[in-house]
């Protein structure tokens, strides 16, 4: 079946496309883009005029909790609320009950994403076996198995050394390295971001030095090693200035920031919000603003959501107990357009982050409606309102911080494989 | 007026009226304490729950008695935090107790906030009775009482509250009290025990001498330092933290004559005291004891819907 859209605005930085024209998907590949494409004999039209045509956005860091946590979220719930936000690709975190540390347990996630998922699910692998930072992990098996990345994310890798040779020992299989940076003597049994929010609360702070340490040294063994590292979820000032001096001598490293890292503030945390409980944690004003200008000069590459789904139950307690973590694939989209229309970012700096870059990083053939390409398609209506309503949301876990807000755009069409796998 | 909060979690929330009310009542109430037979039937057929998940006898005889002299039925529930890790929640706590009807639970737990959170899901009223390094509003307006029976008022009285402020509840409720009143308030202490943004919680002046804290001082407020908890990190040594942040004969020397010297107890006698300032004419360490009766049946009374007391 071809799927033809129609008379949309078309933005595609991979091929530096900003224009009105129409997009031709045959047999799951763009067959052809341009002006008044006539339709083959049964072809699905989309009438996208007054809409917004990208390739296929991508959430480079996500947690689907399959297999082990199936409470939280699995393939089929994460796929659909990935789906609904637009994304047509989610990368998920090895942090799952068993570890995604083998080849047996990267298979699993890859034949049931193929037989349950309604998005591409590519899976990540743990850098260090059981991401328990002792050893590596075999990670030539695990590519070979589909993972495109491996972190342990959720810990850092506290021993330099074994750092060091995972970037060394990556670099040579040809598989990106993404960091969970925390310097966790710092971070102690702190709860929140140390400041004058946690002084009143009586919450005990965690440093924003705790994240620039842990950043710095990434920075330094990937350019020591040569090797190209990806540090996950940065949310301080400092993290994007150590990142942006580090690109500008040439060191392979890149980054992402979440959505709520440029949406709110410590301040989310008063009367004890446990929606507003994640790791690392929200961050004061200056933070917020460095977020924008880092995704404003290109210093921060992607934007990823870190969707992390928790049950009511594991929340809905004190904060010092409740677990960290929000879920963000449905509420992505909306936030990071209003980067647009604060003028933080163009459209196009909007696709790149949300799409072309994240595929760069991950080494994986999307974020682009080249012809010949996978028929990746998301279609966006910016001017949609909407309401964030945990009963309407996809994911099996309602745990957001941004539930009851009014929300501008949305995707309207997701296409995947010229598969319409989400219409609003 | 009246007071209008089903609970008492924070003096932050609280007016200047609402807390002039409570010491007002307070001092009111106080005289029952110097009777021969020392109940009034004020809050007959009330049930208090003192919720314990921290030890304190202190505290938890000062409420149990408070609510006994109102004629209150006051039951003690000490809930070990071992329960938790049981996997017993506290709202799982909470729902049980809440099946027994009882009018005010009285809570006492090591986690900041765990009072904002009961008190969301339960109809009777919550006091705090200390919630981790937040609150401790009971602590908070018996010291208030005292300092307010010794000079007449609140306002313009210099405060110097030394210790361990970051993890220091006592200091919070303090220093939102006594700026609601118009006192002025001044911190010293270790920077390590010093948190970010202090002074922006009220009008607070952090000093780097605990003597520019003393001096001309109405009041000095000594903290306990837990001795357990400064663990290797906070301080080089208890003999060094007496020798700089302790209160001898000659720093106290530096505050007004008539200034008085408090404690919330229990002390660590030759740490945050030299024994000689501890028991001398201006420690008004049992002062406060005695005050918290006071102030804790005025703050059951008040929850309790309790019109002022003439
Ligand atoms: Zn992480
Ligand atoms: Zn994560």
């Amino acid at each position: 079946m071809n799927l033809l859209i129609k008379g949309g605005r078309v933005i595609d930085p991979s091929q530096g496309i900003d224009e009105t024209m129409d997009v031709l998907i045959a047999d799951g590949v763009v067959l052809e883009l341009g002006q008044g494409i006539a339709a083959p004999e049964g072809t699905q039209t989309i009438d996208a005029s007054g809409l917004l045509v990208t390739p296929g956005l991508i959430d480079m860091h996500v947690h689907l909790r399959d297999p082990g946590l199936e409470y939280k979220e699995d393939i089929a719930t994460g796929s659909r609320s990935a789906a609904a936000g637009g994304f047509t690709s989610v990368a998920c975190m090895p942090n799952t009950s068993p570890v995604i540390d083998n080849k047996a347990v990267a298979s699993y996630v890859v034949n049931k994403a193929k037989s349950e998922a309604l998005v591409n699910v590519f899976p990540i692998g743990s850098i260090t076996k059981g991401s328990k930072g002792d050893s590596l992990a075999e990670m030539g098996d695990l590519k070979e198995a589909g993972c495109v990345a491996v972190s342990d994310d959720g810990k850092p890798v506290c021993n330099s050394e074994l750092m060091r040779r995972a970037l060394e020992y990556a670099k040579g299989i040809g598989i990106t390295v993404i960091s969970h940076s925390e310097d966790l003597a710092l971070v102690g049994e702190g709860v929140m971001n140390e400041g004058f929010v946690a002084t009143e609360l009586g919450l005990k702070g965690i440093p924003w030095a705790a994240e620039n340490i842990a950043v710095a040294r990434e920075v330094y063994l990937a350019e020591f090693a040569a090797a190209p590292v990806h540090i996950a979820h940065i949310s301080t000032a400092g993290s994007a200035r150590i990142i942006r001096n580090a690109k500008a001598r040439g060191v392979k490293v890149t980054c992402e920031t979440a959505p709520h890292y440029f949406t709110l503030t410590d301040d989310a945390v008063r009367g004890y919000n446990t929606n507003a409980k994640m790791n690392p944690p929200l961050r004061g004003e200056s933070d917020v603003a460095a977020m924008k200008a880092g995704l404003a000069d290109g210093t921060i590459d992607a934007i990823a959501t870190d969707h992390a789904p928790h049950h009511p139950d594991e929340k809905d307690v004190e904060f010092n107990v409740a677990l960290n973590g929000i879920v963000g694939l449905e509420t992505s989209l909306s936030l990071s357009l209003k980067l647009v229309e604060e003028g933080v970012l163009d459209l196009k700096g909007l696709v790149s982050v949300m799409s072309c870059n994240p595929a760069k990083i991950l080494g994986v053939d999307r974020g682009t409606l080249r012809v010949g390409a996978v028929g990746d398609v998301t279609v966006i209506d910016p001017a949609k309102e909407w309401q964030v309503e945990a009963a309407k949301l996809e994911s099996k876990s309602k745990n957001s911080p941004f539930l009851g807000w009014k929300m501008k755009g949305k995707a309207v069409y997701t296409v995947v494989k010229g598969q319409v796998v989400y219409q609003a | 007026m009246g007071f209008r909060h089903k609970d008492i979690i924070a003096l932050k929330d609280l007016t200047k009226e609402e807390i002039e009310l409570l010491l007002d009542t307070a001092d009111n109430l106080s005289e029952i304490n110097q009777r021969d037979i020392k109940k009034v039937p004020t809050l007959r057929g009330k049930t208090v729950i003192n919720l314990f998940y921290e030890a304190s006898t202190r505290t938890r005889t000062s409420f149990e008695i408070a609510a006994k002299r109102l004629s209150a039925d006051a039951v003690n529930i000490t809930a070990s935090t071992s329960s938790v890790v049981k996997g017993e929640t506290l709202s799982d706590t909470a729902a049980n107790i809440l099946a027994m009807k009882p009018d005010i639970i009285v809570m006492r737990h090591s986690v900041s906030g765990a009072h904002e959170y009961l008190a969301k899901r339960v109809s009777c009223s919550v006091i705090n009775a200390g919630d981790g390094a937040h609150e401790h509003p009971s602590q908070g307006l018996l010291d208030m009482l005292t300092m307010r029976q010794k000079f007449g008022k609140l306002a313009g009285l210099k405060v110097a509250i030394v210790g361990d402020i970051t993890h220091s509840r006592v200091a919070r409720s303090n220093i939102y009290g006594l700026t609601t009143m118009g006192a002025q308030v001044f911190l010293a202490g270790p920077p390590t025990m010093m948190p970010p943004g202090v002074e922006r919680l009220g009008n607070v002046t952090v000093c780097k001498d605990m003597r520019e804290a003393v001096d001309q001082a109405d009041v000095v407020m000594m903290l306990r330092i837990q001795l357990e908890r400064q663990g290797k990190t906070l301080l080089p040594s208890m003999r060094e933290y007496s020798r700089y942040f302790g209160l001898n004969p000659a720093v106290l020397a530096l505050a007004k004559k008539d200034a008085i010297v408090m404690h919330p107890g229990p002390i660590n006698r030759g740490v945050e005291l030299a024994s000689s300032v501890a028991d001398c004419d201006q420690s008004a360490i049992l002062k406060q004891v005695e005050n918290g009766v006071a102030v804790r049946m005025a703050m059951l009374y008040h929850v309790c819907g309790g019109e002022p007391v003439e």
